[in-house]
Order: structure tokens, then C-alpha cells, then sequence
């Protein structure tokens, strides 16, 4: 335990019950603990009040409560240039983009990292469900143990280097027993709600948001077959095999997104859940990161994930030119969708992962998809 | 590691003598001044004396001091109540881009309520161009707030020339005098400000007290509403024992201006001399000569602000920069931005460091040494 009081570990605090118990936990085993606030958004009102001020506020109280250090560091630049843009871009090319990806990659474990290491850390923590096994002189992204908050699948572009100076102090937690250890603590963040979706949308309405920095542009909605069943407000709001929303009523199954096309702005719907249209057999992916690359062959089998709490499915992947990978699956998958991860797993090792890019049915790469 | 504080510009530790002196009112003194019996007498006493002193420390008479809770309240005064109190005569007010917040955001609301704000700019070397002044005077100007020291960069205005422009014209002249209280000689007549704003816990006094010296002639409204207290101008039983901390620490500060200076000068001296010696690359921020002894701020190429003032803390080292955002994360300065411009690496890359009674000798050289080693692992 003493010697840990040498090691200082910097830990990324949002001001949620996560990060707030991940310093605890770090505290308690005797680490020199630093807390620091990571500002990446502007979102200021009329009144000078952003949502920002209040998270910052409850990990100020946090760490008073841990008696630890407490700073805060602006990330708004960054952000924009790497995230944010990003994010647009996707979807201006109708594609749906992962921003928390992008957020690990670039800001968390990258800007705030070294962030952290110009402080003297010598590790970054941070509230992740996801954990970090070192043996062998090998360093692996391992699976929390709560299996409906793993967060692997948002750490898949981390490499090894990286992981290496990472700690995840809530892998081997269940949330439940994070809440407790926090009500037990007393902790200020204790019974603070859980933030939902994007970051930087926040609680707000996500088709308002995207319009403030992306204009729409309405069009039809069509079956395959060029039937016209609607009007669209923009193909940016639209996802693979989303169903509410559509405002196609009738008799019959319900519909669903099944692909778009940006050259004529028309958004491809058909008929029911299991519509034959929404499988595909395979993808091709971009931007592949292994997080140990000497233990990938040219062509194996392993498990994935296609979007985030989705139960893996069994594929088989063969590494191509560029980084890239193609992933064929065992059984059909149902709504793959362009700009998501694909995300591989060996059992709870997490392997890395890529963005989608193509979807394939029968060989054909499905153009309606994007 | 030891702490070294380098940021009385902040607040600075209250004398040993303030603390006594406050103690001992709360512990004998409780009654109210506004009582009319022995109690409230005994506390009203040396609520006139505390006045007349405070008067005194800047040749004023003691029916123009008016105690607050500190100088952000004596600037909301200052420069509300008298423009709602001349609205009469005009609508116009001028001020500068480099003031503290409490005169810039109060300008700002004088702004949504009607009131038209010229923004003064300043120079390079930190300060306004009397020119600018002169030529931004209207007919209708009815205030002129000018801060005498800035708090970031220690810059001094010239406070005297900006009176005699204005004793011919009918505006009044604030100056807000936080930083400079205590340190440069005030004499409000020499100096002919019509309103000045002083705070305790910059000289070694108690938080939440200060005074605004506003000249018998000038019409202020108050802007709280209940007793009558300081002559109907701020109502709300008079904190006791914080003024009578503040007068002693205007005692305090009389007797030892001098020696005050000359100490905070040669530990700023010190200071900037042991960054030399270091193989550090460094810029002093603001025309030096015109710079009080307490304050240098010293911009450091290749860094960030939030970077070095985090690893300054690690090290032990109390230090600011420009105002702190409400997120806790550092904005630009508005003071370096008005002297460089806003996109000059400058205003995200400058330290303020403010020297006082917790510093020695041996402590400012030392932690110079060891903002050196940061400023050095930062940049190689």
C-alpha cells in the first residue's frame, strides 16, 4: 500500500458517479490521486449557465470529500477539430458516425493523456467499465465485468502503448455495487443520475441539435422498388433499421430504414422487422486497430460486436491491404450501418476494431446501405 | 514539499494583529450600532473610528466612506448607483477593456438597461491613452471608471492626468483601487477621483469588507433597500467586526507602506532575477516601470496556462493566470487579449505571480527554481 503513494494516477472526472467512485477506489488504495475535469463542449446559455458548471461543481465536492487535488482542462478545440468535425462529416456523407469512439481516441486517451503525463502521472484512470491485464509483458483491453455496462467496444481504438498507462478502477464491478460503494461514502455524486446519449447533445433534442450545424434537406422516402410512402426532413436523421419516426402509417407490419441514397436524397424503407432487405452476410471495414497486432493472423475466427450492447456474433476476418479488414459473418446480421464499429473480441479479450464502412450480401456490396 | 504562495493579488494572510483586534470584538462587542443603548453605542463607536480612519488613509472626509462587503459590491455601487442617480445628465459611460470583472460585467448590465459603454483600449504596455480618453468624452458622459492597478499584470494608470481631464467635464471618475490600496499613496483630492473602491483582504485584512469613497457632491443610489445605514446608501446591519479588522489593517498598512514595498520589490527582483539565471525562456508582461512592486506577470512561450498552473500546485506553488471560467477551466485573459489581441499565444501562456507577507527571501528563489524545472520539462 505505501508503495502505491508514489504512483500518481491522474483520474478523469465528469462528475458522475463513475469517475467520482473510480477516485475512491484509487484513493483508498493509496495512490497520490489527482482529479481532473475535462471541458470539452461549450454549451453556455443565454444566462452564462452550462452544464459544464454543475458537473464541475459536484467533482469539486467529490474530491474535497477524497481530499484530493481537483483541476479542470479545456479540451473545446481539440474537440471540435477532431470529434465534432468528424462527426459532422460522417453524417453529411449519410453515414453514423460513433463520436465516443472518436472521443477515446483522440481526446481521452490521447490530448488527456498527455495531459496527465505533463503532470507527473503515472497513469490515467477513468471510469470505464473495461479492464486492463498485464502479464507477459503483454498488455490486453479485457471486458468489464458487468456485463450490461462494458465499455470495451468504445475503447476498441486504443493501443497497447496506450492501454499500458491506463487503469480502469471499475472493471471488476457490477454498477449496482458502484452506487453502493458510493452510498455508502457518502459521496456527493452518490444518487446523481446517469448521463444519457452524445456528450455534447446531452438531454437535448438530437434532430434540433444536428440542424443547428447541418442543413436539412428533405426528400422521399421509397421502398426498393421506387414506391413513394413519404417525405423525409433530412437523411441525417435517419439510421439503418430505425422504425420510429417515420410517420408511414397503415395497415400491415411496421417499417423500417433499410438504406439511403445521397446522390437523390431518398431514404429506403420496407416492411417489417425481419425484412429480408436488412441482412447482410458481411462488411468491409476501415481504419483497423489491433490492439496486440502480433497476435493477428492474416485470416481468423473470433467474436464481434456491430453496435455497442449488442451480444456478439461469430465472424470470421481476414486482414486486407490499407487497414482494412473484411468480417464475414457466420449467420446473417441485421441492420449494419456504415460509421459504427465493428468491434472483435477472443473471448473477454477485447482485439480492437474498425469502422464500418461496406455492407455485403451475397458478394454484392449493398449500395442502398451507403 | 513546502508550499510557497505566490498570489497575495488573490488574497493575502489576515496579520496576526487584524485577527486579535476582530476576536476581541466578536468576543466583547455584539450589539448593534443602530441600537440605541450602551450595546449598540459601544459598536457604533468603533464602527465612526474605523471610518474616520479609513478616511484618513486616502485624505477623504469620513462622510464619504461607505463600508461594503468587499470591492465588488463598492464597484456595483460605484458605477450603477451613480449612473442610475445621473441619468438625467446623460447616458454615457466610459471605462476600459482591461478593468476586473466586478467594473466589466456591471458595465455590461449598464449596457442592457440602456446605458451606452465606450471600452477603452490600452497598449501594449498595459496602459489607456489619454488621447482615447479625451476624444471618447462626450457631453453626455456621466461616468469615467478607470481601475487604478490592474490585477493581472500590475500595471499603473495614470490616475492623476485622468483627473485633471476630467475636473473640467461633469463626469464622474471611479477608480477602482483594490490592488493599489495599501501599496501607492492615495490622496483622493490630489488625485481628484470623485469615487474610489478599496477591499480589506488585499491588505492583509478580513474577506468580506471593504469601503467605496464616493465624494459628498456625488448623487449614488443605493441599490438595497431596507435600514439606514451607511448614510441610506447600503442597508444591512454593519459587519462590526470585519470593518474594525479592516482598520487595523489600514493602521498597519500605514506605518509599513514603505518598508512593504521595498520588501515585495526585492522579492519580485529576486524572483525574476533566479528565472534569468534558469535556461528558461520568459517575457514580462506590461511596461515594468510603471508596475507595482507586488505583481509580475510573466508570459512563458510554449506553454498553457492550465498545464503549468496544475503542475505549479503539484510543486507547491500557489500561482494565477487570467479569471477562472465558472467550470473551473481557464479562459484567456481579457486583460492580456486587450494589450496583445485576442489570438496572442500570450494570453494563454502568462502566469501572475504576487509577492507579500508570506514570502521570504529564500522562498521566492526557491520557487522560482522550481518553476524553472516545470517550465523546462514543459517546453523540451
Amino acid at each position: 500500500m505505501n508503495d502505491n503513494k508514489n504512483i500518481r494516477v491522474v483520474v478523469g472526472m465528469s462528475g458522475g458517479v463513475d469517475s467520482s467512485v473510480a477516485a475512491l477506489l484509487l484513493k483508498e488504495q493509496g495512490y497520490d490521486v489527482v482529479g481532473i475535469f475535462m471541458k470539452n463542449w461549450d454549451d453556455t446559455d443565454e444566462f452564462g449557465v452550462c452544464t459544464a458548471t454543475e458537473d464541475f461543481d459536484d467533482v469539486v465536492r467529490v474530491c474535497n470529500q477524497l481530499d484530493i487535488p481537483y483541476y479542470s482542462v479545456n479540451f473545446e478545440k481539440e474537440y471540435w477539430d477532431k470529434v465534432f468535425t468528424y462527426f459532422l462529416d460522417e453524417y453529411k456523407a449519410g453515414r453514423t458516425p460513433n463520436p465516443d469512439v472518436m472521443c477515446n481516441k483522440e481526446i481521452k486517451f490521447k490530448a488527456f493523456l498527455d495531459h496527465a503525463i505533463s503532470l507527473g502521472a503515472d497513469y490515467l484512470a477513468t471510469g470505464h467499465y473495461a479492464q486492463v491485464r498485464r502479464e507477459d509483458g503483454r498488455v490486453e483491453l479485457i471486458r468489464g465485468v458487468d456485463e450490461n455496462k462494458d465499455q470495451t467496444y468504445f475503447l476498441n481504438q486504443l493501443s497497447k502503448d496506450v492501454l499500458d498507462k491506463v487503469m480502469f478502477p471499475l472493471g471488476h464491478l457490477n454498477k449496482p455495487e458502484v452506487r453502493e460503494i458510493a452510498l455508502k461514502n457518502n459521496l456527493a455524486t452518490a444518487t446523481k443520475k446517469d448521463s444519457t446519449g452524445i456528450c455534447f447533445i446531452g438531454e437535448r433534442n438530437f434532430k434540433e441539435f444536428l440542424s443547428e450545424y447541418l442543413p436539412a434537406q428533405p426528400g422521399e422516402m421509397q421502398t426498393l422498388a421506387g414506391e413513394v410512402k413519404g417525405r423525409h426532413d433530412g437523411l441525417m436523421y435517419y439510421t439503418i433499421g430505425q422504425r420510429q419516426g417515420l410517420g408511414i402509417g397503415g395497415a400491415g407490419d411496421p417499417w423500417f430504414v433499410v438504406g439511403k441514397n445521397l446522390k437523390e436524397n431518398v431514404l429506403y424503407v420496407e416492411q417489417s422487422y425481419a425484412n429480408d432487405k436488412l441482412y447482410s452476410d458481411a462488411l468491409t471495414a476501415t481504419d483497423v486497430n489491433w490492439i496486440n497486432p502480433e497476435v493477428v493472423k492474416e485470416k481468423f475466427t473470433c467474436t464481434a460486436k456491430f453496435r455497442y450492447r449488442q451480444k456478439d456474433s461469430k465472424v470470421t476476418v481476414t486482414v486486407l491491404e490499407d487497414n482494412k479488414v473484411r468480417v464475414d459473418f457466420d449467420n446473417p446480421e441485421r441492420a449494419i450501418t456504415p460509421g459504427q464499429a465493428v468491434v472483435f473480441y477472443d473471448g473477454e479479450v477485447c482485439l480492437g476494431g474498425a469502422t464500418i464502412d461496406k455492407v455485403i450480401k451475397e458478394e454484392q456490396h449493398l449500395e442502398y446501405v451507403g | 514539499m513546502k508550499e510557497i504562495y505566490l498570489d497575495h493579488a488573490a488574497t493575502t494572510p489576515i496579520a496576526a494583529e487584524v485577527a486579535n483586534e476582530m476576536i476581541t470584538v466578536y468576543q466583547e462587542v455584539f450589539g448593534n450600532p443602530s441600537s440605541v443603548h450602551s450595546y449598540g453605542r459601544k459598536a457604533r463607536k468603533m464602527l465612526d473610528e474605523a471610518r474616520r480612519l479609513a478616511a484618513s488613509s486616502i485624505n477623504a472626509n469620513e462622510k464619504e466612506i461607505y463600508f461594503t462587503s468587499g470591492g465588488t459590491e463598492a464597484d456595483n455601487i460605484a458605477l450603477i448607483g451613480t449612473a442610475l442617480a445621473n441619468r438625467d445628465k446623460g447616458n454615457h459611460i466610459i471605462t476600459t477593456a482591461q478593468e476586473h470583472h466586478a467594473v466589466l460585467h456591471t458595465a455590461e448590465y449598464l449596457e442592457s438597461i440602456g446605458f451606452d459603454v465606450t471600452y477603452l483600449s490600452v497598449s501594449e504596455t498595459g496602459r489607456i491613452s489619454l488621447d482615447e480618453l479625451e476624444k471618447a468624452l462626450r457631453e453626455d458622459t456621466i461616468l469615467v471608471s478607470i481601475m487604478y492597478v490592474n490585477n493581472e499584470t500590475g500595471v499603473i494608470q495614470p490616475i492623476e492626468e485622468i483627473g485633471s481631464i476630467l475636473k473640467e467635464h461633469q463626469a464622474y471618475f471611479h477608480t477602482d483601487a483594490v490592488q493599489a490600496y495599501g501599496l501607492l499613496e492615495i490622496d483622493v483630492n490630489a488625485l481628484q477621483v470623485d469615487l474610489l473602491t478599496t477591499s480589506a483582504h488585499k491588505i492583509n485584512g478580513p474577506k468580506g469588507v471593504g469601503f467605496l469613497y464616493a465624494h459628498e457632491s456625488v448623487p449614488v443610489q443605493n441599490l438595497s433597500f431596507g435600514g439606514e445605514q451607511e448614510r441610506k446608501r447600503r442597508a444591512g446591519t454593519e459587519n462590526v467586526a470585519a470593518i474594525v479588522g479592516f482598520s487595523k489593517a489600514i493602521e498597519l498598512v500605514k506605518l509599513e507602506r514603505e518598508e512593504r514595498n521595498k520588501q515585495y520589490q526585492l522579492y519580485k527582483e529576486l524572483f525574476v532575477q533566479q528565472l534569468r539565471e534558469e535556461d528558461i525562456e520568459f517575457t514580462l508582461n506590461g511596461e515594468q516601470e510603471n508596475t507595482i512592486s507586488a505583481i509580475v506577470n510573466i508570459s512563458f512561450p510554449g506553454t498553457n496556462v492550465e498545464q503549468v498552473l496544475t503542475n505549479l500546485d503539484l510543486s507547491g506553488i500557489a500561482a494565477s493566470s487570467g479569471s477562472a471560467c465558472t467550470a473551473g477551466s481557464v479562459e484567456p485573459s481579457h486583460v492580456l487579449s486587450a494589450m496583445f489581441g485576442e489570438n496572442n499565444p500570450c494570453t494563454t501562456n502568462s502566469i501572475r505571480f504576487s509577492f507579500g507577507s508570506a514570502n521570504t527571501k529564500e522562498n521566492v528563489i526557491e520557487a522560482a527554481k522550481r518553476i524553472a524545472k516545470i517550465i523546462r520539462r514543459l517546453t523540451n
